[in-house]
């Protein structure tokens, strides 16, 4: 269970969190959704500890996040970030195992190297890919091998930062489908920032709406569409008109 | 009126103290990692052949052109004291203690400086700095660890390479446009250099190598978002190592030779 309670976060004069109340309970999918700039990206850095909130805390399974042994901390996550952020000067397998050579439980090269190999296959690529450099990827064998680097070391919590953004809507679409399979296959616990509704739908058990630095509307997916709520009616239906600014 | 001009006096001070202790900080911080596992002994392998190997060109193309130039101005100048023997001897001494550490320095300040805060600032843009850091590794000790070691390893290689080749660059040019007999110029340039001018010369450039390993990596670490965030970082990492290559350099020689 992760759990945040009145986290705050401004940078400078700009009040990006202020005070978010959410739970997250083990093993479901929870997909937080909101305008660009709303501050998504920062509270997810913040669970991470990537950014350091102002005040409120953040627990996971109860334990403060920003207390005890970091790198165990760690080692529960998997993380596929916005733009693949894959490591230039490695091969592609090299960064789908890049955790899995490193640290005390270190496998053996060519071990952590068929994993890689397994890893990218479970998300559609060929082992040909294994020896490439990230630079010779389209975007969105990029974003794959991402999702396999996230995946890697089977964690039990994984965040996905916007995965179908720059993607055309077959790839977004396939890019969904590997997401829910995965957190699925898994049982991981799940939590996605995105704008896409398909993607929304696609991966969502529960829905948290982001708006004025604080959770504006969160249930089941299931009750997304039926929600008076008329922040989350203009965001999901992409109207202009509403109490949502549409010049921000 | 005067706490306005205090003040705009008083900020940039204060600023660039702040800059230095940054800078400080992070040097401290680099050092504390140095002993401490994790070893990344791959990205020392692959920093030392990006910086040490891949600098030989540009260190020795600067260091033979230097020693010949260098040749040319003292035989000049020596001629009018009918000094022109001391050509070998100046040339060699002013290669080991000074020009192939400081222009060495500067060369490669240029070369790898700006590449590794431009490497480093786009990781930290792609988000490839916070991708380190979910997958349980220290960015400072796995960027710039190896990087401030293969550096600080390397320039002192660079150097006696670049000063071998500046004294040979100042023997082409003495043997072949101001007569002198090739033998006796080898043996004046052997005769008169102490070990002390070549030692003083390499450690010279283990201090250049850590500053311009250690300004690289403070500003790519330090980059501002998008391609001119990351285009200020480069340039102020060649700046920042070549001021202080030469600010060291001047500090280093009154401590070596001021006596």
């Amino acid at each position: 269970m992760i759990e945040l309670t009145d986290v705050q976060k401004r940078f400078g004069g700009n009040r990006v969190l202020q005070g978010v109340n959410l739970s997250i309970a083990s093993g479901t999918s929870m997909v937080i959704i909101g305008g660009s700039g709303t501050g998504k990206s920062v509270l997810l850095k913040c669970i991470l500890g990537l950014v350091r909130p102002d005040s409120g805390t953040i627990t996971l399974d109860g334990q403060d996040v920003t207390s005890g042994d970091r790198d165990a901390f760690l080692a529960r996550f998997g993380m596929l970030f916005q733009g693949g952020a894959l490591f230039d000067s490695l091969r592609v397998w090299e960064n789908v195992a890049f955790r899995l050579v490193r640290g005390a439980k270190a496998l053996p090269k060519a071990q952590a190297r068929e994993v890689a190999v397994e890893k990218l296959r479970r998300v559609g690529l060929k082992p040909e890919v294994a020896d490439l450099f990230p630079a010779e990827l389209s975007g969105g064998m990029q974003k794959r091998v991402g999702l396999a680097r996230a995946i890697a070391a089977e964690p039990e919590i994984i965040f996905f930062d916007e995965p179908t953004t720059g993607l055309d809507p077959i790839m977004a679409g396939v890019i969904n489908d590997l997401i829910r399979e995965i957190v699925v296959e898994m049982g991981a616990t799940a939590m996605t920032i995105t704008h896409d509704m398909s993607s929304v739908r696609a991966i969502a058990d529960n829905v948290a709406m982001l708006h004025g630095g604080v959770i504006r509307w969160t249930g089941p997916v299931g009750e997304m569409d039926a929600t008076p709520d008329a922040y989350v009616q203009q965001f999901i239906h992409g109207r202009a008109d509403g109490p949502i600014e549409s010049v921000r | 009126m005067i706490s306005t001009t205090l003040g705009s006096l008083g900020r940039p001070v204060l600023q660039a103290i702040a800059a230095v202790g940054r800078v400080a900080l992070f040097a401290a911080q680099v050092l504390g990692h140095l002993l401490r596992p994790p070893f990344y002994l791959r990205e020392l392998g692959v920093s030392l052949l990006q910086i040490g190997w891949f600098s030989l060109p540009v260190v020795g193309l600067t260091a033979i052109f230097t020693g010949g130039a260098l040749a040319l101005q003292i035989y000049a100048g020596g001629s009018r004291f009918n000094a022109e023997s001391v050509v070998p001897s100046i040339v060699a001494i002013g290669m080991t203690r000074e020009l192939g550490p400081v222009l060495g320095g500067l060369m490669v300040a240029a070369r790898v400086a700006s590449s590794i805060a431009a490497e480093i600032g786009t990781m930290k843009v792609t988000e490839q700095i916070d991708a380190l850091v979910t997958l349980s590794t220290n960015p400072l000790k796995y960027l710039a660890v190896p990087r401030v070691v293969a550096a600080t390893l390397a320039m002192p290689v660079l150097v006696a390479t670049g000063d071998a080749i500046g004294i040979m660059g100042g023997w082409l040019v003495g043997t072949t446009r101001l007569d002198f007999n090739s033998a006796a110029y080898l043996k004046n340039t052997v005769d008169f250099l102490q070990g002390w001018d070549v030692g003083s010369g390499l450690v010279k450039g283990a201090v250049f190598g850590f500053i311009v390993a250690l300004m690289g990596c403070y500003h790519g670490m330090n980059s501002a978002r998008g391609a001119q965030g990351v285009g200020a970082a480069t340039k102020s990492a060649v700046v920042s190592a070549s001021v202080l290559i030469l600010a060291a350099n001047y500090v280093l020689t009154e401590v070596f030779f001021s006596s």
